[in-house]
């Protein structure tokens, strides 16, 4: 795969695939840090510790349709190749947390790519999901909590026209929101190294 | 921190989509479902999808519930797009790409007439 918002559109797959009903995303650009961290929170189904600690072996896999599993195993060595790593904690019953974490500034390290596609997808591909998507760069946030929406909505399917128009607009403007304060800040360093 | 302060226009939305629905309702929902498995987001998955939601966008097509699924176990044949229009039986489509798509939405989808080239053929 060649983008990290691929990546997340799989593996939020794993968590839909566990019967989780509130899945939460976080994406952090952490440029101080050099840090690019992507969490993925789910209330499904769990792992025992024996299956946790295979979850990066490719020939262990829950699902019947095909005999291997690629998409965690794929992720992992992406962050291992960037200075960065992969870690999972989960408990049967309760849920699965992925940590993924990787250098930002790493040669090696794939675009963080097309993640409001990803979001879009998300949303409207498992509408059943309570989604919680967050996207940061360094201390500006952007949540998009879809429960509000669904609840106006009721019944009218998030793929209707003016909806898809509604979120495209919605997660576009999150985006630039996060942006345009990537940029004062960049300015305060600016600032900062004329002092100096 | 950012949260959604919209909720008005989409209440608007909910309206105008409720008193558009009470003509369609006969004709009932069609279903359009793209597999979004590890295979089928390596072969472009999320492409097919995105032109879905832009063909509906576009042709303002109200009526069509459009969601994923996993593997099927039919991997070489993503991006895999599926369509069901109301009791019909499902049809399934093997690499569909977003030029793909369009036909499919245009013959299948808004005239209901199956594409036959892009269909998997069934094995057995």
């Amino acid at each position: 795969m060649k983008e990290l918002s691929l990546h997340i559109l799989d593996i939020a797959e794993n968590s839909v695939n566990a019967g989780a009903k509130k899945i939460e995303i976080t994406v952090v650009e952490n440029l101080n840090k050099d840090e690019l961290t992507i969490t993925i929170k789910d209330n499904g189904k769990g792992m025992d510790p024996e299956k946790l600690k295979n979850i990066a072996d490719p020939f262990i896999t829950s699902r019947t349709t095909r005999k291997v599993g690629l998409g965690i195993p794929f992720l992992k060595a992406a962050a291992e190749a960037c200075e960065g790593g992969f870690e999972t904690t989960s408990e049967r019953g309760v849920g699965t947390e992925i940590n993924v974490k990787f250098k930002h500034s790493h040669i090696d390290r794939m675009p963080l790519g097309d993640l409001k596609s990803t979001w879009l997808n998300l949303l409207i591909g498992y509408p059943k999901v309570h989604w919680v998507l967050d996207y940061s760069i360094n201390d500006n946030t952007y949540t998009l909590d879809d429960q509000p929406i669904k609840e106006v909505l009721n019944e009218i399917p998030l793929s209707d026209p003016q909806v898809i128009r509604y979120l495209k607009n919605e997660i576009t403007n999150g985006f630039e929101s996060v942006k345009i304060n990537k940029y004062n800040i960049k300015s305060v360093f600016r600032r900062k190294n004329e002092h100096n | 921190m950012n949260t959604i302060k919209s909720l008005d226009d989409l209440k608007r939305i909910r309206e105008e989509a409720l008193a558009k629905r009470k003509f369609t309702e006969t004709s009932g929902a069609t279903q359009v479902i793209v597999g979004m498995g590890t295979c089928g987001i390596a072969a472009g998955a999320r492409e097919t999808m995105k032109a879905v939601l832009e063909y509906i966008e576009a042709k303002n097509l109200p009526n069509i519930v459009v969601t994923q699924t996993g593997c099927i176990g039919l991997c070489e044949q993503e991006p895999i797009l599926q369509v069901v229009i109301s009791k019909k039986e499902k049809v399934t489509y093997g690499k569909v790409s977003p030029e793909v798509v369009k036909i499919i939405m245009e013959n299948h989808v808004e005239k209901g007439e199956v594409v036959e080239t892009h269909v998997i053929p069934l094995q057995g």
